[in-house]
């Protein structure tokens, strides 16, 4: 089969490090490849330099057999190649069809743009490669997954053959991924080369016809899904074992750190996200919470933390009640909290890592004395943070947003855990970063967890929620649903309970 | 590690002496082109402020300029944009000149009144913006520009009528203001103290006392953001308002507070006039809001930056007058100037802000590549 893309050489270096040395690619025409590797691999700047928004320092490209330089996207498009990057880069107040044809608008005469062309194509491009969207909404009211259409659409309609999906599962739910799969056999279907970047290995089994494994920047093999198990392609990205979430013996106390009892919040008219909540955590236990997102885990987190007022119920946190204290009282009392996005709820990234180490502390000891600031206690547990949690940082003065993911996770973590919280609420903790800094995040939380920390902890990973959890329950259209033991559970069947497809057996 | 250092403070400088340096350039060509002799107009400019009188007129024009200046900054430092500073101070301006005249007390205390006055009816007025923001959702931008008009041809307008001191005409016959304020409750002038370092301040310039208020809120300004708990509070919630919620920071509470803070300190603007003229006159000395804007962006919202912004601002404004009365360039320039400054400067600030943007993700992946024995 022809050569869609061809890659020789490749080496791009940075002040300081080489973030790809010698990569060799060959993708043929028509296939699903996927590129794997752990965050800091190389697989972005691969991309970057295939999709001409940063010139390599040597090797050659070949698209569709020519040599070719690429000096910038456009000239990408031009070339069929499309990227779908995964923070989506939409406007949320056009619709669909405006977004599409955004950039590429086709025109009539005195400068008004063809809508009814642009509409036309879209249904065209649509039907060929049977992805279904509606042209009038308003993005801003599309879920993830239909943003993420959108975008692959966008590409699309601009003419690629080549597509570049960035970690495109990273921000979608089961049910989202199953729908994209699909989307992206279609594409395969209709002639179309896909690119596919991700660390996730079930995913990169189930959909790509080759796979690429880069460590540290270079390419440690090419394999065919048949050959291989996510057992041996995790040996390939990271160089030794596979990390498996296990907890270990039961730690579990009979003293309440967290209980929440009856809650109740109303979202947008009136109907209540969450529905009768009643759950307790333990010292030294992790409760997990299974659910399709979107089924109140998120409201009910919001309203543990403060960030809520419920409507009906109470909290109780280590036997004080804490229902309507604000979000500062709670963190002082010894709440500590992991969220689900790091860049919007987690960290300030145009500030130093000593000073992110401090927020949501800086009213405790060391960080502060009464109204002032501890440089010293800042910087201090910093270097204890970065030291402890393997935060791979030159040093505490960079900025948090020079960071990888999995080293901003393993700093929110650290700064968690070096307040020594009664109480953590976990969520989505290891979403969106690599195998080790996952392993990391584990062992992290089981081992406080052996001190006697109560855990809440919510998640879309079934095998993470397995793994690490005492007890587990199900949350469905803002309820919990079913109480189940880890032990005797597989993710299948979890799977059912979440869905509601299994025996409804409500534990409120 | 020197060499980090020396590396990092050329970083920092960079962008405001290549703003200088381009807005030197730039208005160069434009006196060129409007046939004028750009070295002889900078002559006259510089010869010009380096008598001691003019120095005078430099810090009296800057004192105002800094304190609107770290007004806006602290709004910015919270994502807000208190465009309300000229209609804080010169509310506060009248106010504290009205109320100051109608009270008698020893004069430590009568100045602390005015000034108390002042700050407190300027941080009134833009704290109501930002509690229209938090409860109702207006923006601060449409408010404060709203409150401006009600200010300056409403308030201002009608009270100055109502407080007018009986039709009190003053020597040069047309200026008309309040009643002016017992000697208790002016500030004296800080021409002794300069004269300390140097020889006698000539021309009756006075050094104005309010420059001592603007050193001490640049002080606790500067000490508030960087040492304190609030400061910190207050400088994450306006770089990521969720995280620092989900940190223990209600941003509506630091929306409201910070407004408050901004027009307090907007209060004080007025009063370097006040404490000259002892009144408030018929037409105070007005833009000083808008100017702060611009002072405060060239100074990057940062205490020492301001300072220096407000007196490149000010030695321009003063050598309006010496390029029209020497006739070397048309007065005009100095606007020309300042725009181009600030618009150099931002361009400056932002290509920095990329280089070390560049810099640091560079060191953060050669910490990950090398792992966790050399990244220590």
């Amino acid at each position: 089969m022809a050569l869609a893309i061809e890659l020789t050489g490749i080496t791009k270096r940075f002040p300081g490090v080489v973030a790809n040395d010698d990569i060799h690619l060959a993708v043929a025409e028509g296939e699903i490849h996927a590129i794997c590797g752990e965050n800091g691999a190389g697989k972005s700047t691969l991309m970057k330099i295939l999709y001409g928004m940063q010139p390599p320092d040597s090797g050659t490209i070949k698209i569709g057999g020519e040599v070719v330089e690429l000096h910038s996207p456009a000239q990408a498009i031009d070339l069929g190649i499309g990227m779908v990057h995964q923070h989506f880069m939409l406007a949320d107040q056009l619709t669909v069809l405006e977004n599409v044809i955004l950039g590429a608008e086709p025109m009539r005469s005195l400068g008004r743009i063809d809508f009814e062309a642009g509409r036309e194509h879209l249904d065209e491009v649509g039907r060929a490669y049977g992805l279904d969207i509606n042209a009038d909404d308003l993005v801003e009211t599309l879920e993830i997954g239909e943003r993420q259409r959108v975008e692959i659409i966008k590409v699309l309609y601009r003419g690629a053959k080549i597509l570049i999906l960035d970690e495109p599962t990273a921000v979608l739910v089961p049910q989202e991924v199953d729908e994209l799969f699909r989307n992206i056999r279609e594409l395969k279907a209709d002639g179309a080369t896909i690119l596919f970047i991700d660390h996730k290995l079930d995913e990169v089994l189930e959909i790509a016809d080759t796979i690429t494994v880069l460590r540290q920047g270079r390419t440690v093999g090419t394999v065919k899904p048949t050959d291989v198990t996510a057992h041996d392609l995790a040996e390939m990205m990271i160089g030794s074992e596979l990390p498996v979430p296990d907890a270990g013996a039961s730690t579990v106390t009979e003293e309440v750190a967290l209980a929440v009892d009856g809650l109740r919040v109303f979202g947008e008219g009136g109907r209540a996200v969450v529905d009768g909540v009643s759950l307790s955590v333990h010292r030294g236990e992790i409760v997990g919470i299974a659910g399709v997102e979107g089924n109140g885990q998120a409201e009910l987190v919001n309203a543990v933390i403060g960030l809520d007022d419920p409507d009906e119920g109470a909290i109780t946190l280590l036997g004080r009640e804490i229902t309507h204290l604000s979000v500062r009282s709670r963190r002082e009392m010894g709440l500590g909290y992991v969220p689900q996005d790091r860049h919007r709820d987690g960290l300030l990234l145009s500030f130093t890592l000593w000073e992110n180490s401090a927020l949501g502390h800086q009213t405790e000891a060391p960080y502060s004395r009464g109204p002032w600031l501890s440089r010293a206690g800042m910087k201090d547990r910093a270097g204890r943070i970065k030291a402890d949690f393997d935060v791979r940082a030159p040093n505490i003065e960079v900025s948090a947003h020079a960071l990888s993911g999995g080293n901003q996770q393993k700093l929110i973590l650290g700064r968690e855990m070096v307040a020594g919280p009664a109480v953590l609420i976990a969520n989505h903790p290891t979403r969106g970063i690599d195998v080790g800094a996952q392993a990391a995040v584990w062992d992290d939380i089981r081992e406080a967890r052996a001190q006697g920390l109560a855990t809440l902890l919510v998640s879309a990973d079934l095998e993470e929620l397995i793994g690490l959890s005492d007890t587990i329950v199900v949350m469905l259209r803002g309820r919990l649903v079913a109480r189940l033991d880890p032990n005797e559970i597989t993710p299948r069947d979890l799977g059912a309970y979440m869905t509601g497809a299994a025996l409804e057996t409500d534990v409120a | 590690m020197t060499g980090r250092l020396a590396h990092r403070l050329m970083l920092a400088s960079a962008a405001p002496v290549a703003a200088v340096v381009i807005a030197v350039v730039l208005s160069s060509i434009v006196l060129l082109i409007s046939g004028s002799n750009p070295l002889a107009a900078y002559a006259d400019m510089v010869q010009h402020a380096s008598k001691l009188e003019t120095q005078v007129d430099i810090f009296n024009r800057a004192t105002p300029l800094y304190l609107s200046g770290v007004a806006a900054a602290i709004g910015f430092r919270m994502n807000l944009f208190n465009i309300g500073v000229e209609g804080q101070y010169l509310l506060a301006f009248i106010v504290s000149a009205h109320l100051g005249a109608q009270v008698d007390l020893p004069a430590v205390l009568h100045i602390a009144f005015i000034l108390a006055v002042a700050m407190a009816v300027g941080g009134a007025f833009s704290g109501a913006a930002g509690v229209l923001k938090v409860t109702r959702g207006v923006n601060e931008v449409i408010s404060t520009i709203m409150l401006n008009a009600v200010v300056i041809s409403g308030l201002s307008a009608w009270w100055i009528v109502e407080w007018q001191a009986g039709g009190e005409i003053s020597a040069t016959g047309g200026r008309v203001g309040t009643e002016p304020i017992a000697d208790s409750g002016v500030l004296p002038n800080i021409n002794a103290w300069l004269e300390l370092f140097t020889r006698e301040v000539g021309l009756g310039k006075k050094l104005t006392g309010m420059l001592v208020v603007a050193l001490v809120v640049g002080i606790v300004y500067h000490v508030m953001l960087n040492r304190t708990v609030f400061g910190f509070d207050l400088r994450s919630s306006g770089a990521n308002p969720t995280a620092s919620h989900v940190g223990g920071v209600s941003p509506k509470r630091m929306v409201v507070i910070a407004m408050t803070l901004s027009g307090a300190v907007a209060g004080l603007v007025g009063m370097t006039e006040l404490m000259n003229t002892g009144y408030y006159p018929s037409n105070p000395i007005s833009l000083l809001g808008f100017t702060g804007i611009a002072v405060a962006l060239l100074g990057r919202n940062h205490p020492a930056g301001v300072a220096v912004a407000a007196l490149v601002f000010a030695f321009l404004d003063v050598s309006s007058g010496i390029l029209q009365i020497s006739g070397a360039a048309s007065r005009e320039i100095v606007e020309i100037m300042k725009g181009v400054i600030i618009l150099t400067a931002v361009i400056a600030y932002e290509v920095v802000r990329r280089i070390r943007e560049r810099e640091e993700a560079a060191a953060a992946a050669a910490a990950m590549a090398a792992g966790p024995a050399a990244a220590s």
